[in-house]
């Protein structure tokens, strides 16, 4: 490599999908360029050009467009272009201006294919290979070690150290003084290699035993040793200790193989901590199955509200685990339903058993086994036909509140839209409901519509389920038969649309405006789960979680080939980066919400993201051309 | 060997800048005085008004015909080691000027790159050696040093604006490096050079018009 070129060959470096290539197809590429100048204004390629190079933006922004003349990218430092018409006929499809002074870095053609043959990542890149998001997703799956958290994770602080020279008097006031359980004792390092490390002045040492809270009750005091005696007289033959590379569940075996409740950490030989048993349980207990278990315990509402502070632990753990969106998903959900299921167990007990037989329905995200941390609760109850208002009504409007209350104190905040048990058109025997959804479904226009979207993601909580099953039976079979129904759900499924991307630390909109953050649960996942709710709706399926509905909608021939893999990895990859976010908040002492800002969003990131922003975008045209607005016959 | 070199012509002053082949150059040397100092490194990048081709740069760090000892100066990635094994500038001067040959020279200050080549020309060939180049430094002048809008800054107190090669490329937004060395100076002066024709001369001036 010529050095000369180092200032270029880092300056890619920087950027994917060059960030991940070998050194030598760098400097190849490198050496290979052809720079130029634009000026703010002028165009840099115009379409149906020949076009035999992959750009690359050295500085300034550019703009890209569709044929029609529509935005259809706008680039900044790092961004290639080009690659498209490339690959397609070497014609320039998506013709790109300057709209700042810009220096464009040329890659040619030949330099652009060995890249594609000679790097999987770089193909996926520039979607020669698999897709981009499928490639995101993938990768993310194959990094997921759910099984490994290594015992490292594990450790709070550095160990509390004291000599072997040091008095056992000492050492206890130093365990006082930094309120440790447990101290290494480490003496100047023999001809022994074992845990030999040397301190930051560079001293050698070596570990040789560790003292704990027990030793000095069944060794010390019930020995009769004075304080004043040397730790040395202290130490074991013996040190048990465990590699931080280790899996939390081996730690776990190695302190019940040797009997031991404190494990020194050591990284090759320096000592990095002390785990404790404690500290394993502790991990162990933040596992979603443990807390289902905790909240069926509960005494009382507050007790449930208590819980809180568990569920984030639970759900930032998953996420850090490496879990998907549906595994988070669906154990978020569960434990959704488990509080809502306590809630209305602890009521019955307060008010009595129910005068007729009820099922107490989940809505929305719940319904769809989709909850995040960030949501509100919808629910409603749907009565047995005997219900009488007069006799019944009071006992259920407890009910409903109960749990409602409990939910908001858990953190579940109450639905804006009032739909909740508490709200007595919610509060309806099956026949009413029948008739409610049946006139939603036979005389529908997008604003009688508009807030009825929750109810046709519909599932059993708690109760007689046979009595949401019939309300899950009529909304299959007759949902398919009735276009106009189809078309305003549709259109409504068109009322959030996804910006473009993001341009520097601005979200760029379709119009080329810009935003300082994102929702993205409103322009990204609703919008997406919307669209799949109407396909699914037309189809038949009594599916309610999004991914299901996408397997049912594969079975007709509504969508094109590919289109819901697609729609798939869309969805995987906006509600995790939801997720992501949401933990990001917590670890950041945040409350956590909805709301992406563009700085926080990795190159790679921001890539995808706008890959399934356009799968949506795509998405919504094809809705809105599969079902029209059928002319009102009068 | 100049024969080669003055048989191959340059484009007419007549000729379009955006026709017009070019070459980037830079060289670091020892001093500023050619009659004392000495070159140690030459960067080439031949180029045109459309594209900057890396492919075909050249770059040479060469050994001073004076003794080392005079070497005070530290050059960015050149090492006293580099310049002792390095060949004399008489062994690379066939390619030095065959890649010079029917392209215009481009560089930042031009009294440095012609006085300096030239002497190690005479010295080796006997014979000076003859060339038209464009000093982007010179154009950066005439704009910022001698228009009437410079004059009228001037008068009114304010500093003249800095013609340096950052800091002229700073005002066409062109990126700032932070390694120098004679490739990089050479590619930043022909990305300047792109800028300064895009920005206000236009891709139709006559060569003429802006060599010197």
């Amino acid at each position: 490599m010529d050095p000369e070129l180092f200032e270029i060959r880092q300056h890619m470096g920087r950027f994917p999908p060059f960030d991940r290539i070998s050194d030598e197809l760098l400097d190849e590429v490198a050496g290979s360029i052809e720079v130029a100048y634009f000026r703010a204004g002028t165009a840099i390629l115009e379409d149906g050009q020949a076009i035999g190079h992959l750009c690359y933006v050295r500085s300034g922004a550019v703009e890209v467009y569709r044929r029609t003349g529509a935005l259809y990218d706008r680039l900044g430092e790092g961004d290639i272009f080009g690659h498209y018409s490339l690959m397609r006929g070497n014609r320039v499809r998506f013709p790109a201006v300057a709209i700042e002074d810009t220096l464009i870095y040329f890659i040619p053609e030949e330099v652009f294919q060995k890249l594609c043959e000679g790097e999987d990542h770089f193909a996926d890149f520039v979607e020669l290979g698999r897709p981009r998001l499928q490639a995101a997703v993938e990768d993310q799956r194959k990094n997921n070690d759910m099984m490994i958290t290594r015992v490292r994770k594990l450790i709070a602080r550095p160990p509390l150290i004291v000599e072997m020279t040091d008095s056992i008097q000492d050492a206890a006031r130093r365990m006082n003084a930094q309120d440790a359980e447990a101290a290494l004792i480490v003496d100047a390092a023999g001809d022994n290699p074992r845990y030999t490390y040397a301190d930051s002045e560079g001293r050698l040492w070596q570990v040789r035993g560790i003292i704990t809270d027990y030793d000095f009750r069944a060794r010390v005091v019930a020995a009769g040793l004075a304080p004043e005696t040397a730790l040395s007289e202290l130490v074991r033959e013996r040190l048990v200790a465990i590699q931080s590379d280790e899996s939390v569940y081996e730690a776990m075996l190695c302190m019940l193989r040797n009997n031991v409740h404190h494990l020194p950490v050591v990284h090759r030989r320096r000592p990095i901590g002390i785990v404790t048993l404690a500290d394993i349980i502790r991990y162990e207990t933040r596992s979603s199955l443990y807390l289902v278990d905790n909240i069926f315990s509960q005494k009382s509402a507050a007790g449930l509200a208590e819980l809180l502070p568990d569920v984030r632990a639970a759900f930032t753990r998953m996420v850090r685990d490496g879990a998907d969106s549906q595994m988070v998903g669906s154990a978020l959900s569960t434990i959704g339903r488990s509080f809502t299921r306590r809630l209305l167990e602890l009521a019955e007990e307060e008010l009595g058993p129910p005068p007729v037989p009820y099922c107490f329905m989940a809505l929305g995200s719940m319904a769809r086994n989709e909850q995040t941390l960030v949501t509100d609760q919808d629910n409603a109850l749907v009565l047995s036909d005997d219900f009488n208002p007069k006799q019944h009504d009071e006992y259920f409007y407890l009910l409903g509140k109960r749990v409602s209350d409990g939910l908001a104190a858990c953190g579940y905040s109450y639905c804006k839209g009032g739909v909740m048990a508490t709200n007595a058109r919610w509060r309806q025997p099956l026949d009413k409901w029948k008739r409610y959804f049946t006139s939603w479904i036979e005389q529908p226009t997008p604003e009688r519509l508009l807030h009825a979207n929750i109810f046709f993601d519909l599932d059993t909580c708690h109760g007689d389920n046979r009595l949401v099953e019939a309300l899950q039976d009529l909304v299959a079979e007759k949902a398919p038969q009735h276009e106009r129904f189809l078309a305003a759900m549709a259109r409504n499924a068109l009322n959030r649309t996804p910006p473009l991307g993001f341009f520097r630390d601005f979200v760029m909109e379709q119009d080329g405006k810009h935003n300082n953050s994102i929702n993205i649960k409103r322009r990204g996942t609703a919008p997406l789960t919307d669209l799949i709710r109407v396909h699914a709706l037309a189809c038949g399926s009594r599916a309610q979680n999004s991914f299901r509905r996408l397997d049912e909608i594969d079975r007709t021939q509504l969508l094109g080939p590919g289109v819901s893999d697609r729609l798939r990895y869309a969805l995987e990859f906006l509600s995790i980066t939801r997720i992501r976010h949401q933990v990001f908040d917590i670890e950041h002492d945040r409350e956590p919400d909805n709301n992406v800002i563009p700085e926080n969003v990795s190159d790679s990131d921001r890539r995808n993201l706008k890959e399934a922003f356009q799968v949506l975008s795509n998405a919504q045209k094809f809705l809105r051309f599969r079902y029209p607005l059928p002319a009102r016959a009068s | 060997m100049l024969r080669a070199y003055y048989a191959t012509p340059l484009p007419a002053p007549e000729t379009p800048i955006a026709e017009a082949p070019m070459v980037a150059m830079d060289m670091e040397t020892t001093g500023l005085d050619p009659d004392q100092h000495a070159i140690v490194s030459i960067g080439l990048v031949p180029f045109t008004l459309d594209r900057i081709r890396l492919a075909e740069r050249r770059h040479w760090v060469v050994h001073p015909p004076r003794a080392l000892e005079d070497l005070s100066v530290t050059f960015h990635h050149i090492t006293h080691s580099d310049i002792e094994n390095a060949p004399d500038l008489g062994e690379i001067l066939p390619e030095l000027l065959a890649t010079m040959a029917g392209r215009v020279p481009v560089v930042h200050y031009h009294r440095i790159e012609r006085r300096f080549l030239n002497a190690a020309v005479v010295a080796r060939l006997g014979e000076d050696l003859f060339f038209p180049l464009i000093d982007t430094m010179v154009l950066e002048a005439k704009r910022h040093r001698l228009s009437w809008r410079a004059r009228l800054r001037q008068r009114l107190g304010h500093d003249p604006l800095s013609i340096r090669l950052g800091d002229s490329r700073e005002r066409y937004h062109l990126p700032a490096y932070q390694a120098h060395s004679a490739l990089v100076d050479a590619i930043a002066t022909a990305e300047l050079l792109q800028a300064q024709i895009r920005h206000r001369l236009g891709p139709e001036t006559p060569l003429g018009e802006l060599w010197c």
